[in-house]
């Protein structure tokens, strides 16, 4: 293999919701081998499970299966790679949409693949009898207290098996759960014929994921010296031009917007970092500590000689489970003494709430008065009487009906309150369900990855 | 020495890291971040944040990316599903950092204007 053997991995989507003109642009703005898709955060999978529960051919990212069938004529011809997360707990029902859309267009000559194994909702008690205790990782509480009410239980799998499925010759490969950068190490270490031992690298390739993996934030989106950004409406999604030897370059298409310079590149790497020594992972522990960053041109940023260490023994797991419901109303108070005004009326909430023979205690009751300063209290000097805010109000409780009289006695506040109520055009907000997050770890031994693959 | 605030000598990033949230700070030049290492401790993190953290502020230095990396436990008024605050997430949490005043030897700030 040649060491000028340059690979181009893009993040298309860096979250679900992202704007779909990310992918659209990147198959025709310039050249990218791989796109990947990003689009499972904690609470998705607990979203996805209840579709599923709903309809058993839902529980995936439905609006990638759309944006694809925009984009597979030109992927297909240029021979761009495509790798999402989008599956969710249901990759099956989402390779199925995908052939129906390729079906559909006429598209052929194609290999898909799921990847599965990271869904774990149905073995939880087996795993359990077998000696996985799913502690909670963030404070020890034992899996019992909330083993009842479990919506979602998945895997985070690592690169190992999407190497797998570019192996079979996949041109899209679907997964669940797997982790975020490995979406962007699978091809790396598939191209370079990477060891899975070779810790150097499968680093390397873990922080290429980790700084794109959120799309635009490292070419200059939410960067804080944002008036250095050019053109954000243009902004250019994220490439990995990946060599060999573990070194790559981050950058974006050319003529895009956006800013791509050591800053915003070094922005990105601080994100959601815990101890930068142990970036834990499931096919290494990159070190932080280890990156070598500089410019190397214009929208140009080059990283090299990063370290990595042999992965722990355990998968992170992510469970959801239900944990009561919640309800949040918002009104815009104006006009002089605004906020002693919101006082009086948060106060009128909860006294008809007791009227209508419902009790929400004052712990579970939320009044955040937005223009007083709260999201920077303390930080900076709150304004001293702000003629306009927002009134967010709310509650948690186990009891929905008592939350949903919250949402009927907001809008009656604009004739029977106080003057100056303005801009209650949202309906009336009705109560949801509260989604808990549990961190878990699994025994690897414990889980096993399978690949589907299927030619068309 | 000059007063001013951090956004005068550095850039910043948060987000959640379960029920507290993480910023991440770097200085413009390799001198300010010695200046920010031997200033910007977790003390000082800590009683800024007062109102918004009720946990501990832990800090960890990335010298290479003339970084610090700051780890606000129990800042997010219970968590990115289950509270209703606006910043759920921590979002903000870098921005409001770069308000913190400090005082910048003269010709440390001279070098971040011109950096």
């Amino acid at each position: 293999m040649s060491s000028d053997k340059i690979v181009r991995v893009a993040n298309a989507q860096g979250f679900w919701g992202d704007s779909v003109l990310g992918p659209l642009r990147l198959v025709d703005e310039g050249p990218v081998d791989y796109l990947t898709f990003d689009y499972l955060a904690e609470i998705t999978m607990s979203i996805m499970q209840k579709q599923k529960m709903k309809d058993p051919n839902m529980g995936y990212a439905r609006d990638f299966v759309s944006m694809l069938e925009k984009i597979l004529p030109t992927c297909k011809a240029k021979g761009i790679k495509v790798i999402a997360n989008a599956g969710g707990v249901n990759p099956k029902a989402c390779l199925s949409a995908i052939e129906a859309i390729m079906a559909r267009a006429g598209i052929t000559g194609m290999t898909l693949a799921v990847v599965e194994g990271d869904d774990i909702l149905d073995r939880i008690d087996s795993l359990v009898a077998a000696g996985e205790t799913f502690a909670n990782l963030d404070d020890g509480q034992p899996l019992s207290t909330v083993r009842d009410r479990i919506t979602s239980a998945n895997v985070y799998i690592g690169a190992k098996p999407i190497v797998e499925a570019l192996k079979l010759g996949a041109d899209i490969i679907i997964t669940g759960r797997a982790s975020d950068p490995s979406l962007v190490l699978a091809p790396l270490i598939h191209e370079f014929g990477w060891s899975m031992e070779d810790y150097d690298k499968l680093a390397a390739g873990t922080i290429a994921g980790h700084i794109i993996e959120c799309g635009p934030q490292c070419t200059g989106g939410n960067y804080s010296n944002w008036r250095e950004v050019q053109d954000f409406g243009r902004i250019g999604y994220p490439i990995v031009e990946a060599r060999a030897d573990g070194s790559f370059v981050v950058t974006k298409h050319e003529g895009t917007g956006g800013l791509v310079s050591v800053e915003t590149v070094t922005s990105q790497l601080l994100y959601e970092l815990g101890d930068p020594r142990n970036y834990l992972g499931p096919d290494c522990i990159a070190d932080f500590t280890t990156i070598h960053i500089e410019q190397q041109g214009k929208d140009r940023v080059a990283i090299s000689r990063i370290r990595g260490r042999a992965p722990t023994p355990t998968y992170k797991v992510s469970m959801s489970y239900t944990n009561g419901f919640k309800i949040l109303g918002t009104l815009c108070i104006s006009g002089p003494d605004a906020v002693e005004k919101a006082h009086v009326m948060a106060d009128m909430v909860w006294q008809r709430i007791a009227m209508h023979g419902y009790n929400i205690p004052e712990e579970d009751r939320f009044l955040e008065l937005f223009g007083t300063n709260v999201l920077y209290k303390g930080l900076v000097p709150a304004p001293v009487q702000p003629s306009e805010i927002m009134m967010r109000i709310g509650a948690r409780g186990q009891d929905r009906n008592a939350l949903n009289v919250l949402g009927m006695e907001l809008a009656p506040l604009i004739t029977s309150g106080p003057p100056g109520v303005t801009g209650f055009a949202g309906g009336r907000p009705l109560a949801t369900e509260v989604v808990g997050y549990w961190p878990a770890l699994i025994d690897k031994e414990k889980v096993t990855t399978n690949v589907i693959s299927k030619g068309h | 020495m000059a007063l001013t605030t951090l956004a005068a000598i550095a850039i910043a990033r948060s987000g959640d890291k379960g029920k507290g949230s993480n910023i991440g700070v770097m200085a413009k030049t390799p001198a300010l971040y010695e200046f920010l290492r031997n200033t910007l401790t977790s003390d000082v993190v800590k009683n800024y944040f007062r109102e918004i953290c009720h946990g501990p502020v832990t800090r960890y230095e990335v010298p290479n990316l003339q970084s610090l990396n700051f780890i606000l436990e129990d800042s997010l008024g219970g968590g990115g599903t289950e509270t209703l605050i606006t910043d759920a997430q921590g979002k903000v949490h870098g921005l409001g950092l770069l308000h913190l005043p400090l005082d910048v030897p003269d010709q440390l700030l001279a070098e971040a204007s011109h950096g």
